[in-house]
This record gives C-alpha cells, structure tokens and sequence, in this order.
C-alpha cells in the first residue's frame, strides 16, 4: 500500500510518514491508555470499551494526508494512460529506441529502432550489438546508478556514416528498466563532411578541363589568333570542356544531396518494371544514335522492391548509360529482371548485360570508387565523370542492397543490382 | 521476460565473457577506423592513440583466457555452453590479432605522412577498409544476434576483398614503376593494404566460429583463395593504368 515515493526515501522518511499517516489511532490509543491508567480498577468491560473506542477512531479517521488524499484520487480514477500497452508507446516514439533491463539485456525496440539498426531480438546483450568504447561506458554509468541520465555521441561508420546523440536513463524509480534514445544527427554531419569533400572533389577534378580552356584561350588570344579554322576547332574542344564541368558538378551535387539524406531502409514498395520502362523511354535517343538495341526481360509477377522511386530510376538509368556507352560495339543491351518467389530468402535482381569489350579483372573491384576510370581518355570521350557508378553504390547501399558485376574482357559485362528480399513483418 | 530470474553465478561468468568479446569488438572496429583515418589525413596524434589503445585488447584478451579457464576448470560446461566458451576464446584471439594489424596501420602513418601524399593514392585503400570494416560488423552483430544467415555474405565479401587486394597491389606497383620516389610511401601502403586485407580475414574467422557457436556445426568448407596478389606483375612500361 505504501507509496512509490516513500522506497526512494530512506527509512527514516518512511517511518515518519507511517507516524503521521496513523496518527489519529496513535492519539486514540494514547487516550485509552491514560483512562484505564485513570481508573483505579478497570474491568474487563472498561477495556473492552476503551479497545472500541481506538477501533472507532481507526475505522472513522483519515487515513492520509491531504497529499496522500488527492494522489490516491487520481491513481484511482480512470486516466486516459490507462491499459496503454507499452508497445504502443514506444511505437510511438519516431526516434529509435531500446528498452532493456538491469543485465544490459535487450527487453523491447520500437519500430523505429529496427528500422535503423537491422531487427534486434529480445534477449540479445546490447553490449554485443553496440560495441563502441562510448557506449560500453554509458551503459555501465546508468546501469551503475539508475539516476544518471547522460548523453553520448554515437556513430556508425559503415555500411552509411550516420551520427547519433544517444541518452541513456532508468525507467521508472523501481530499477530494472532503462530506455536508450537515440536522435539521428547525421544530417548536421554529412552537411559538415559534404561541404569538405565538395571542395576537394570539385577542385581537383575541374581543375583538368580548367586549365585546358585556359591554354586554349591563350592560344586564341596569341598565335591562333587570326587562323578561323584553329579558332573553330578550339572552340568545339572549349565547349567539350565547359559541358564537361558543367556534368561534374550536377554529378557532384547529386552525389552530395544523396549522402546528405537521411537513412530510410523503409519506403513505399514499387514495380521495379515500370521503372525501367520509362528508363529505357529516356534512354531511347542515346541507344539509337549509339546503333545499340535494348532488349527487355521481364518476369510474369510483378517484381516489388521498397524505395524511392527517383534513386532507383537513377540507378537503373546509370547503369543503363553505361551499358550503352562503353557496350556500343557489342550493337545490343539485355536487362533482365528477375523476380525470386516472394517469400523466399532472395531478394529482386536488376541485371544489365552488355556484350562490348568487357572490363579487365583487376578494375572490376574499384570501377565504384569516386574518379576511378578504367580508361581515362575512352572515359572522358563517353562524357564520363567518374562519378555514376559511386552514385548506383551508394543508392542500392542505401536501399539495403549491392552492386554485383561480372565481366570478362572480349565477351562483354553484366551488372547487376541486387535488392533486399522485403522485411517480413 | 529473461531479466526477471535471478541470474546464476555461471550465467553471470558466461555474460562476462560475451560483454568482454563486445568491448573487445568495439576497439577492434574503432582501432581500425581510425587507423585508416590517421593515414589518410597524416595524423600523428590519432595514430598514436590508436597505438595506445592496443594495450586494451591485449590485456582483453589474455582477461577472456583466463576467464574461460577457470570456468572450463571450475563448471565443466557441457554442449552450447562449452562451444560458447571455445568461441569465446577463439574470437577474442582474432580481435587482438586485428588490434594489432591496425596498430601496424598506425605505426606506419608517420614514414607515409613524412611527405605530401596525392588523395588518390588513398582511394582505395580507404575502400578496402570500408569492405573490412562492413565485414568485422556484420559477424560481431551476427554474433551478438546469434543469427547465421548473414554469415554467407561474409564469405562473398572476403572474395571481394581479395579482388580489391589484388587490385590495389597492381595500382601501387604502377606508381612505383612510374617514380622510384614514390617507393617508399608505396611499400609501405602496401603493407598497409595487406593488413586490411588480413583483418577480412580474421574476420571470415570469426563469422566461422560464430557459426559453430550457434548451430554446433563447422562452416561447410568452400573457400577458394582469391587473392591473387602472388602473380602479379607489370611488364616495365605497361602504360598508368589511371
């Protein structure tokens, strides 16, 4: 019966409070001892009455104070908090959060915590799962003394950087339950981390056409100066450069909106056929005037992959530019879709399928690094930046998925982009 | 819910060992990540905490050895019990041993930072060490869920970490054959790259035990080498190949 309060207070608290709570009978039992002590030589009925008299005053008295009184009031009441599963309650939370006892055992995860960290089973160690030195501490600070409430930064470096202020603190003043939170600061980071790599990136790499218009423009403005056939060809190369620059930085840029989003595996499912449909449509002008046909293979069943519909068509276009650019003399492109049984264990595949010169087996692992070329002049001639491949990694990475390729020099490459079987829920 | 029986003094052993293997997990990632960061950005200071924090593992390792020890001697752990202990000790040797491959990282930051170095010599190596970095969490997170079915991925991801060994050898022999100034530096990248390389390695290790641990069973055997490292070779005027 004793409140919640009174554990937290130390004895000395509590057997005061029962002092006080009681002190009505304490009053009445004193009174009965003083008369019967009064009367010379009290019967048997004399204590009878006196015993009735206490229990009259413990049955009629208060029992509590008037803090006692209205707290108990609204315990009794029918609160709208009442019957609200716990379930619901951390469901409702948007951050991620992880509930788990006095062991450092994981008890519950909101939706939005598996969302962020892969499924989380009750029962597993949360030391296990969240390693960093930081965390360890802050976990053994709460655990040690449940009246903590501390703040760390915590960050996730692969398979995306992402950033979390994570706090730690008891649920409840029972002991036992604790909650860690965790807010996504990526977003402040990456923007950091996107300014720095810009600037290194869009300096190094524009500085190439950068200095070629310069020279060109030197030659114009000296020797070539009255030659109207070198002023023409100049100029074409000039234009070349500018458009060049002009593709590295929409590439860039996309590159860095991309890295600043924030990590969403969830999305809305969607036909992945379409998509490449209307890829194709897009790319109809370039596969025609590159003389290459595209053939399309698609599955009877609707091949469903979670995601944004922008990314993944920009992963499909990439590697479909690709195919055909550096494809062109194999004259033809597959795309095969291929849709596992939905549920099974294996996720859609993507696979693009050119029949061009293929790409030499020690460039196959790095062909995804920003700026790497395999050619740099054939890249450059193919209006490459460098950059498309980075960008497929790091939407199907985001999506959960990977990129696959194969190639073998003379017979042509296939790409493929695998994707995620959907979570069952 | 688990937490409401009192534990038993062997449960709490068990645990210890598991929450030490984590702590052990977390330097191990961070030693490595910020290795590859020291390199990458010549810093000294940050390579010399790394190599400070070597002691932790070490010391780690030999607390788990012992532990495990005693409980081996004292409980006489039969099944589950016992392949968690086994794993126990196997694992936490794999992670000194990737303490130490990146404590040699580290080590080497200041003979690679002594002169300016071009970012893209970098490139790649930071790429492998994202693959390795994948590959030590994936398996620590596998072992904290006791779940196999990622473990299959490991393996893939440690043939694509050969590939991109291989790859990167060439890359650095290239730039040796272009400027013997570049030796130095290179050499040691090299073995930088070799390191990362091995951490994927003791990796694939841990995902092995792992896999023991929870289902009893050994890794079906299909690993084929693909590190290809040991036939490369340039011809000397083999044009750059960036």
């Amino acid at each position: 019966m004793s409140e919640e309060g009174d554990k937290a207070d130390g004895p000395m608290a509590r057997i005061l409070g029962r002092l006080v709570e009681s002190r009505w009978t304490l009053v009445a039992s004193a009174a009965a001892v003083f008369v019967l002590a009064a009367i010379p030589e009290p019967g048997w009925l004399v204590a009878a009455l006196a015993f009735a008299g206490v229990a009259v005053v413990a049955i009629a008295a208060p029992r509590r104070l008037m803090v006692g009184r209205s707290r108990e009031a609204t315990r009794d009441r029918k609160g709208p908090l009442d019957g609200i599963r716990y379930q619901d309650l951390a469901a409702a939370v948007p951050d991620p959060m992880i509930l788990f006892d006095a062991h450092g055992v994981i008890v519950h995860v909101n939706p939005a915590a598996v969302v962020a960290f892969g499924p989380l089973a009750p029962g597993v160690a949360l030391h296990l799962r969240f390693r960093a030195p930081e965390m360890h501490g802050l976990i053994e600070e709460v655990l040690a003394d449940a009246t903590t409430v501390r703040a760390i930064d915590y960050v996730e470096r692969v398979p995306i950087e992402r950033v979390f202020r994570v706090t730690a603190a008891a649920v409840g003043r029972e002991g036992g339950l604790f909650a860690l939170v965790f807010k996504d600061q990526s977003e402040a980071r990456r923007i950091d981390r996107m300014r720095a790599d810009f600037i290194a990136n869009a300096s190094h790499e524009l500085r190439t056409p950068l200095a070629s218009i310069a020279g060109f423009v030197e030659t114009l403005r000296g020797p070539a100066r009255n030659d109207t056939g070198a002023r023409e060809h100049f100029l074409k190369i000039m234009q070349d450069q500018t458009g060049r620059m002009a593709r590295l930085i929409d590439d860039l840029l996309s590159l860095s909106r991309l890295e600043m989003k924030p990590y969403v595996r969830t999305g809305t499912p969607l036909d992945v056929r379409g998509i490449v449909d209307s890829v194709v449509d897009s790319l109809g002008p370039l596969a025609a005037e590159s003389g290459v046909t595209v053939e399309r293979r698609m599955p009877d069943s609707p091949p469903f992959v979670s995601g944004d519909r922008d990314e993944l068509f920009q992963v499909f276009e990439n590697l479909l530019e690709n195919a055909i650019k550096y494809g062109q003399s194999g004259g033809r492109v597959e795309i095969e879709i291929v849709a596992p049984p939905a549920d099974g264990k294996d996720g859609v595949q993507v696979r693009f399928r050119d029949f061009g010169p293929g790409i030499a087996e020690e460039h196959i692992p790095r062909i995804t690094e920003r700026f790497y070329r395999v050619d740099v002049e054939s890249s450059r001639s193919r209006k490459g930046t460098g950059l498309g491949l980075a960008i497929v990694k790091h939407i199907l990475t985001r999506h959960g998925g990977w990129l696959d390729v194969h190639s073998r020099v003379g017979s042509g490459s296939t790409f493929i982009a695998h994707f995620p079987p959907p979570t069952g829920r | 819910m688990q937490s409401q029986h009192t534990m038993r003094a062997y449960d709490q052993e068990l645990k210890f060992l598991a929450t030490r293997i984590g702590a052990m997990g977390g330097h191990a990632e961070r030693m490595v990540d910020e290795a590859v960061a020291a390199l990458v950005h010549s810093d000294d200071g940050l390579a010399a905490k790394v190599i400070r924090d070597d002691e932790m593992l070490d010391a780690s390792q030999r607390e788990v050895d012992d532990k495990a020890i005693v409980i081996i001697a004292k409980r006489q752990p039969m099944a589950a019990d016992l392949r968690e202990i086994i794993g126990a000790i196997r694992i936490s040797a794999d992670l000194e041993r990737v303490g130490d491959l990146g404590k040699n990282i580290a080590k080497r930051v200041g003979a690679i930072s002594r002169e300016r170095q071009p970012v893209s010599l970098f490139r790649g190596l930071q790429s492998l060490a994202e693959l390795a970095l994948t590959q030590l969490k994936e398996v620590l997170d596998a072992y904290a869920s006791r779940s196999v079915e990622k473990i299959a991925f490991v393996r893939d991801r440690d043939d694509r970490i050969d590939a991109m060994y291989t790859s990167l050898f060439r890359e650095l022999l290239t730039y040796m054959m272009e400027d013997p100034r570049n030796i130095s530096a290179c050499t040691h990248l090299l073995f930088c790259a070799k390191n990362i390389e091995r951490i994927g390695d003791h990796a694939t290790n841990i995902a092995e035990t792992v896999y023991y641990i929870v289902t009893g069973e050994q890794m079906p055997p299909e690993r084929s080498k693909e590190d290809k490292s040991h036939k490369v070779t340039l011809d000397a005027y083999e044009p750059a190949e960036r």
